[in-house]
């Protein structure tokens, strides 16, 4: 057992207890009553006891625990409540799970991004757990008149093998709740695990499958008006003039306005530079009429020029934002990229003398790569609910970020953090869109104009065309050789628009002697922000293909070539910080090797192989591909994963498999295009998202198995595959691809 | 604004409605019946089917005045229970990854098996490929499909 001082404090037990009288609890108990089955109903307990801010149990012994985290589709709804339930000692059966509010007086980092969830809870959420049974057997060792140590829990029972007596939970739930809360915990060795590391079911399963509400989009509250929004129709340009008269008179239409997300004189919030600067609001009874109107709006737009201004982060520190001039186009976006990776730029990194490498080299490879911007497109478009009046503000919907949101809708409307109040719940999808909250703003600045509550919605076109895109990224790799055919020096100077891909510190660097990492970037008013797996999103599938291409071009098997550069860092790294272990990587590539019968060559099987790193997690990648009646197609993905601990395996091979398939089909479908700063991709029919029939056929997955603590698992297996998919389609094909999508390259 | 009566899983329903509104707004906004989702609004991504008289179709492009006596199923009557075959199998595989599109998803599987009890894999994907799952779940729901089948 490992000993671990607790964090919660008995004032956040406290807090909770005041909260659940207040308005926090609104959105709260409209989800619990709406999901609760008739099974759930009858068991109901007739009187809950709180025994942390964490869990509550009944009297007859069910245990509610809460899920602290937004629920993206990463599955932390049922697994992070399964951290809890393994350190508590209790049947999963008897557990329900219940979406947290947002609550930073005890919940920590409730947050979706950075594939960080079970990580960063791996310790507290276990805590939590423990220090529960701990009040539990406290409280029992009273009743009994024994000591704590001579007590045992299994299943949500408390054993005293002396005497024989045993209770239930329930029993003592209500004295439990009493007693203080242990300043130490003990954790359970990994070895007495009976719940992490089994495959439980989605907690919201059944709910998905009948059609209950649980997103967003479906949350509704008497009195509630529908609002959409009209933004530019291309970035770089602002309103001018609008005409809502013939609007206005249409049926169930309530009001129609200009608006801004920030106040006129002060700092914008650094959401304010994820939208575009002023909107019109169209609001009404229902979500067709509003519709209707939206397109009878007149408007004219002109330039809006270059905008300086100050932006204020979320620590308080303003900084200032050129947003740039002009409409920009992807031709010239490429032109621009082209002419960067062809300068010198700015040393991030240099080990050994890369330039004398390169002038003694016996043959040197050169290519460069590129990626266009993406939408996230999460199938559930950006929506909010929003209530807010003078003195409070509520606000119930899909967002990964409530903790920033909180802030800047308190710093928007004058109010202290108390008086908002953010309820988070299911989201069809976040990817990271949903890290930038200025559809809440939105919406909370319309439902303050129309005092009114109000619900935003995003047509799929208002989705796809407001920006907020994976920025468009450039990478040019360079790699001497020797006359042996060995490696001497690389070279990557890398970019993008707006932000560099480059991770100059990832491999290959420390594996070379001689290596050279350049960054540059071109700004734009295009707005982006991160997107799964953010810069490995690109720069994975571009290293992966350059490796194998360089494998090629010395003679070398890749999967041979890349293990021989693992055991160079391993054994006499180069430089002094990489951010990487070796040995991991080496052990997801020997385990794809093994489990893909890379050795053995398969007739009329074109394979690409592929290994990244990212968000602490090591990926492999095998892509097989096949001909069948003239047509290449993806008949098997192979991937080895190294995440440490599995918490929910089941749930962790589903998202694996859908990273698979999100990476296969953003880098061979997906992209959006720019002319004269207009989108020219607005919907399904024009952006190419990946479908059932152009998935692979079978994905098998293998993971290390170790005990390291769970490290990231929703990012990390986008990436490789692409790199993986490149090198199988030049196999299959001849044809390398250097840029993406490679469906069009 | 004319007045409709809909047949919505066994129910009668009278709403007073623009006759060119979409009954996915109509069972969303005016029944309460939430679980067809908005994704496009284009019949491109399949997550607002529905069955009229028992085929899939995408509510998104259906307008009310069209609908006639025609029988409505939405995800909320396609069972009593939440216990129809194509539900079963995609809770007993744990399909869902955000959940979104999955009652489309659903609604498109029943609609196939019943026209169609033993698919081919490739006719599973030809017809199953206008519902869109930005999670990627597409391998795990061909297997919840051919578990239908077994059942």
């Amino acid at each position: 057992m490992t000993k671990q001082k607790t964090h919660i404090g008995r004032r956040s037990f406290i807090k909770t207890s005041i909260l659940s009288g207040g308005g926090i609890m609104v959105g709260f108990s409209w989800l619990a009553s709406c999901n609760l089955t008739t099974d759930q109903v009858k068991t109901l307990p007739k009187e809950w006891f709180e025994i942390n801010g964490f869990l509550k149990i009944g009297e007859n012994g069910l245990v509610t625990i809460m899920s602290p985290n937004p629920e993206i589709g990463q599955n932390v709804k049922t697994s992070m409540p399964m951290l809890v339930a393994e350190e508590l000692d209790v049947d999963w059966k008897d557990v329900s799970v219940e979406q947290a509010p947002l609550n930073t007086d005890i919940f920590q980092r409730q947050l979706a991004g950075g594939s960080n969830s079970i990580s960063s809870s791996w310790i507290p959420l276990r805590m939590a757990g423990a220090t529960a049974k701990f009040m539990l057997i406290t409280a029992a060792a009273k009743k009994w008149g024994v000591s704590v140590n001579e007590i045992t829990t299994k299943l949500g029972e408390l054993h005293h093998k002396a005497s024989g007596r045993k209770l239930g939970y329930g029993n003592v739930a209500s004295s439990a709740a009493k007693i203080k809360i242990p300043k130490e915990v003990d954790l359970k060795d990994i070895s007495d695990f009976s719940i992490i590391g089994t495959s439980r079911k989605n907690v919201d399963g059944k709910k998905i499958v009948t059609g209950q509400p649980l997103f967003g989009l479906d949350y509704k509250e008497e009195g509630m008006l529908i609002a959409m929004l009209i933004h530019p129709p291309a970035f770089g340009m602002k309103l001018k003039s609008f005409d809502a008269s013939v609007a206005k008179q249409m049926s169930g239409i309530i009001d129609i306005f200009e608006f801004n997300n920030y106040r006129d004189g002060q700092p914008k919030g650094v959401f304010d530079y994820s939208c575009h600067t002023n909107q019109i609001a169209v609001v009404g009874k229902s979500t067709w009429e509003v519709l209707q109107a939206k397109k009878s709006v007149k408007t004219e737009w002109q330039e809006a020029g270059e905008i300086i201004s100050e932006m204020k982060s979320f620590r308080g520190g303003t900084t200032k934002k050129t947003i740039p001039s002009g409409l920009e186009s992807t031709l010239n976006h490429r032109k621009q990229m082209v002419e960067m990776g062809a300068k010198n730029q700015k040393v991030v990194r240099k080990d050994g003398n890369p330039e004398k490498a390169f002038k003694n080299a016996e043959r040197i490879l050169e290519r460069e790569y590129t990626c266009p911007f993406l939408a996230h497109n999460t199938m559930e478009p950006m929506n909010f609910f929003a209530d807010i009046t003078d003195d409070f503000a509520r606000l119930v919907g899909p967002i990964q970020t409530p903790e920033f949101i909180e802030t800047a809708i308190a710093d928007r409307f004058d109010l202290p953090k108390e008086k908002v109040d953010i309820m988070m719940t299911r989201m069809g999808g976040g990817f990271g869109r949903r890290l930038y909250g200025h559809f809440m703003l939105e919406a909370a600045v319309i439902s303050k104009t129309v005092k009114s509550p109000i619900k935003l919605i995003y047509t799929r076109e208002d989705d796809m065309t407001s920006g907020t895109y994976r920025p468009s990224y450039h990478v040019r790799y360079k790699a001497a050789v020797d006359k042996n055919n060995n490696v001497t020096a690389f070279h990557v100077r890398a970019g993008g628009v707006p932000e560099s891909c480059l991770y100059a510190n990832r491999f290959p660097a420390g594996a070379i002697e001689n290596y050279l990492a350049e960054t540059w970037t071109i700004n734009t008013n295009i707005t982006t922000g991160a997107f799964r797996a953010p810069r490995s999103n690109f720069i994975a599938s571009a290293e992966q293909s350059f490796l194998d291409e360089l494998s090629e071009f010395i003679g070398k098997d890749p999967m041979d070539f890349r293990l021989e550069l693992f055991k160079k860092a391993t054994n006499t790294p180069v430089g002094e910080q990489n951010d990487y272990e070796a040995s991991r990587y080496e052990g997801v590539l020997k385990l794809i090797r093994e489990k893909s019968d890379w050795d053995t060559k398969k007739p009329g099987v074109s394979r690409g192989l592929a290994a990244y790193f990212c968000h602490r997690s090591y990926v492999a990648n095998v892509v097989d591909i096949v001909t069948i009646n003239g047509k290449k197609v993806i008949d098997k993905v192979y991937c080895a994963v190294d995440c440490g601990i599995l918490v929910n395996p089941d749930a962790a091979i589903n998202l694996i498999e859908g990273g698979t398939v999100d990476g296969i089909g953003h880098s061979m479908y997906s992209q959006i295009t720019f002319k004269d700063g207009t989108p020219e991709q607005d919907n399904f029919n024009s952006y190419r998202l990946i479908r059932h029939s152009e998935s692979p056929k079978n994905i098998e997955i293998y993971f290390v198995k170790n005990n390291i603590n769970p490290t990231g698992l929703g990012e990390p297996p986008f990436p490789p595959v692409m790199g993986a998919l490149a090198n199988a389609l030049y196999k299959a094909t001849g044809k390398r691809h250097y840029d993406q999508p490679f469906s069009v390259s | 604004m004319a007045n409709f009566k809909l047949n919505v899983n066994g129910e009668a329903h009278n709403i007073d409605v623009n006759p060119s509104t979409p009954i996915l707004w109509v069972l969303r906004d005016h029944l309460n019946l939430v679980g067809t989702k908005f994704g496009c609004g284009i019949a491109q991504c399949g997550a607002c089917s529905i069955h009229l008289n028992g085929m899939a179709v995408r509510s998104c492009q259906l307008p009310v005045a069209s609908v006639g006596n025609s029988k409505i199923t939405t995800i909320e009557g396609l069972s009593e229970n939440g216990d129809h075959p194509v539900q079963k199998a995609w809770i007993e595989n744990d399909v869902p990854q955000c959940g979104y599109c999955q009652s489309g998803q659903i609604m498109q599987a029943a609609s196939l098996l019943k026209s169609n009890p033993n698919p081919t894999d490739e006719e599973i994907e030809s017809v199953m490929n206008g519902n869109l799952c930005r999670c990627g779940t597409y391998t795990r729901i061909k297997k919840a499909i051919k578990k239908a089948i077994k059942s």
